[in-house]
């Protein structure tokens, strides 16, 4: 076969190929998706009941104040930089193990702990992969329950409960690794203990 | 610890127990033989096949498959070249992208259609959902759907067949296997979490009052094709680390086997071509037995974690830099190897903040190209091992070399050579020029020895078509985006040819009769010695670029 005739051919194929996987496949799966499992498909969004969104269950969000449980260091600050307000980001340090700025970034964040009288864990001192990681270790929640039950004027055993509540457990209990949902257990003690 | 051990075994264990049953599909499928699903989609394959003008038993020659293999590749390039230059003309486009420079268009476009992946760019801030699903979401089938056909012309090439058809091939490929699978898992992602939308980003006021964008997307039907397919771009910037794109311990386990389960199938694939499914299971002992000493490498580099941190924390803790918490070093550390072994190229934890022993393994996967390797080729690279082994002992014990009663000679040997020796080729060749201008060219953003770990990956994962990357890199740039497109082109079309042009040889042999004096093939000794071909060329030329890189980084580690 000529290589006209061959690229006449090629342009056939690629064009039925394209409707199939380009066209048809993601309209076939956008349909269920939408129709079926409009919550998740649409980024598991949390409104409130006048309909403003709080975020999404899965996305996490930066917290500073002592009456919030907080997030781990972000390089992109969880999206919330207006030069992004547009887009959206992630993104993640990219720090080589042998970088120093890892190891300068990582002192400052532990003396910043520190002070705040917060035993620094591992999750608390490295930023994530996506800077958007919803979850702390248990550890890091557990060292946090006492500022947080002070700030709300809760007993500590209230707050531990409600931060059980906010678990999201391994796979099965076997893939993946237990992690606590920081914007959930924060609505979920927000609601618990109304701002003053 | 042990936790951790125990999920990736048994995540390993899983894809073991798929490989024959996916294994025997794949076999009934490209050997044209009943399967269940021929009542609906038998219908819907004539009339593609009417439509491009395919009749019912064309067979192809080795030249013919290639020539097929390049023009449609073309043709495809040149439709998603087009899209993505077109994106501030095209609909679905809530954040009003503009403009995607030529050479990064140039770059995207080459590095999906070979099946590669590198991104140089950030999904949330480049692409509009037009070229997001048009455009790359149509790489996504057809460059693996090519890889898969070339994999199965070069098998049935060994066993003594005639190549078959890459039209009909590359249409098996999609509506069979990937398309089929690809819907199923889908649709477990967005029951998981994962979005499939066409709105734009949501606007968040979070509960301290910041402004929070989150970038959404049809994203599912994308992201399980990119892990089947072995492909690896992500939709956003964060790739499959995003909560979007694998927000839980389900998602993650469907990613993970989903990137490797075809190419682990592929070789009980061979094992039935061949009515030899002994050797197939001593190939696959092949790569486990490279696999799992890589896999267990990493880990323990993560888990022991960095010891400056660690001196911070006051206890040794697990390097969770770069990873997200509801993964953990075990998840990301199987994660890193398996998506470097595939040629996927996905992540879901950054690997340019891996500890040197992650370093060292992914690079490792990047040069031998075989622990499962790429979608279809890499299964044939596997066998182009086979090859050199069985002429080297043939030589070595003064017999004529003999594969699968096929004699091996010149051509054979020189086809195999040169699919080895390009890769050493598209990689050194550019990194050390990269390197020779560090200022100018190179973009390192990690000093000293990792550094050049970062230039090498780039391009080892370039010409290995594989795509993920030491993120760090400063890597918009013309130079980057078009020294790595020689990378991505020649590491993909120039042993696609050669395997082609070596299959055609092996199947136009005359069947020599085994005798008590041929060497087999089907051996533990055999496969061992082939092992050590394997590591042997494998680490030789690769090796100085180790010692610089990823080892030396260890070293400095240790005596910090």
């Amino acid at each position: 076969m000529g290589i006209t005739q061959e690229f006449l051919k090629s342009i056939r194929v690629t064009i039925v190929l394209w409707v199939i996987t380009a066209l048809i496949y993601p309209l076939i799966t956008l349909a269920i998706g939408q129709g079926l499992f409009p919550y998740q498909a649409n980024g598991s969004l949390l409104k409130t009941v006048q309909g403003t969104t709080v975020g999404s269950t899965l996305i996490g969000q930066p917290f500073t104040q002592e009456r919030y449980f907080w997030s781990r260091p972000s390089t992109v600050n969880y999206a919330t930089q207006p030069d992004v307000a547009q887009t959206g980001t992630s993104g993640a340090s990219n720090l080589a193990p042998s970088n120093p700025a890892l190891i300068d970034r990582a002192k400052i964040d532990a003396q910043k702990l520190q002070q705040a009288n917060l035993k620094p864990t591992a999750d608390l001192l490295y930023t994530s992969g996506s800077g958007l990681d919803p979850h702390i270790t248990l550890e890091a929640a557990n060292a946090q329950i006492l500022r947080v039950a002070q700030a709300r004027s809760m007993t500590p055993d209230a707050v531990a409960a409600i931060m059980n509540r906010a678990i999201d457990r391994r796979f099965l209990g076997i893939f993946g690794e237990p992690g606590v949902n920081v914007l959930k257990l924060n609505l979920a003690l927000d609601a618990q203990s109304p701002q003053a | 610890m042990l936790q951790g051990i125990f999920q990736i075994a048994l995540t390993l264990i899983l894809v073991i127990a798929l490989t024959p049953i996916l294994g025997q599909y794949l076999a009934r499928v490209f050997l044209q033989e009943k399967t269940w699903l021929d009542p609906i989609l038998e219908p819907i394959e004539r009339r593609v096949y009417r439509w491009i003008g395919l009749r019912d038993s064309e067979e192809m020659t080795g030249r013919q498959y290639t020539q097929a293999v390049l023009v449609s590749n073309l043709a495809m390039g040149l439709l998603v070249f087009t899209i993505i230059i077109a994106q501030p003309f095209l609909p679905f486009n809530p954040t009003g992208l503009g403009n995607v420079r030529w050479d990064t268009a140039l770059h995207t476009t080459i590095s999906f259609l070979t099946n590669t992946d590198q991104q140089h760019y950030s999904g949330e801030t480049t692409l509009s959902y037009s070229s997001q699903v048009f455009a790359l979401g149509f790489l996504l089938f057809t460059s693996a759907a090519t890889g898969l056909a070339v994999g199965i012309a070069f098998i049935r090439g060994l066993t003594g067949r005639s190549l078959g058809n890459f039209y009909r091939d590359l249409v098996l490929a999609i509506t069979r296997v990937l398309l089929p699978l690809s819907l199923v898992g889908a649709m477990v992602l967005i029951i998981a979490g994962v979005p499939e939308t066409l709105a734009g980003v949501a606007t968040a006021t979070t509960l301290e009052g910041a402004n929070q964008a989150i970038a959404r997307g049809p994203i599912a039907h994308f992201e399980i094709i990119k892990q089947l397919g072995e492909n690896g771009g992500g939709f956003f910037g964060a790739n499959s680390a995003h909560p979007f794109e694998n927000p839980n311990g389900l998602t993650n386990l469907v990613e993970t086997i989903a990137m490797v389960v075809i190419p682990s199938a592929l070789i009980y694939t061979y094992g039935l071509f061949a009515k030899n499914l002994r050797q197939a299971w001593y190939v696959y002992g092949i790569v486990l037995a490279l696999f799992i000493p890589l896999v267990a490498l990493t880990a323990w580099g993560e888990f022991q974690g960095n010891s400056q941190v660690n001196a911070l924390l006051g206890s040794a803790a697990a390097n969770l830099e770069g990873k997200e918490v509801r993964f953990g070093w075990a998840q990301t550390a199987l994660w890193s190897i398996l998506t470097t072994a595939t040629m996927c190229g996905a992540v879901n934890g950054m690997h340019d903040s891996l500890m040197p022993p992650g370093g060292f393994s992914t690079l490792l996967n990047l040069f031998l190209q075989i622990v499962w390797g790429g979608q279809g080729t890499g299964t044939a690279f596997l066998f182009v091992y086979l090859i050199l082994a069985v002429f080297l002992t043939g030589l070595m014990v003064g017999r004529t070399p003999e594969f699968l009663g096929r004699k091996i000679e010149k051509p054979e040997i020189v086809l195999a050579s040169i699919i080895l020796l390009i890769h050493p080729i598209a990689v050194l060749i550019p990194a050390a020029v990269t390197l020779a201008f560090p200022e100018t060219l190179a973009g390192i953003s990690n000093p000293g020895f990792h550094g050049i770990s970062q230039v090498i990956y780039e391009y080892a994962s370039a010409s290995a078509n594989n795509g993920s990357g030491f993120e760090g890199l400063g890597d918009g740039t013309v130079w980057w985006n078009l020294s790595a497109c020689f990378s991505l082109l020649v590491g993909r079309y120039v042993p696609i040819v050669a395997l082609l042009l070596l299959a055609d040889g092996m199947a136009h042999k005359q069947p020599v009769p085994l005798t008590t004096g041929t060497l087999r093939t089907d051996t533990g000794l055999f496969t061992s010695i082939t092992g050590v071909i394997i590591l042997i060329l494998g680490v030789l030329t690769f090796f100085p670029v180790l010692a610089l890189g990823p080892i030396a980084e260890g070293f400095q580690l240790a005596h910090l």
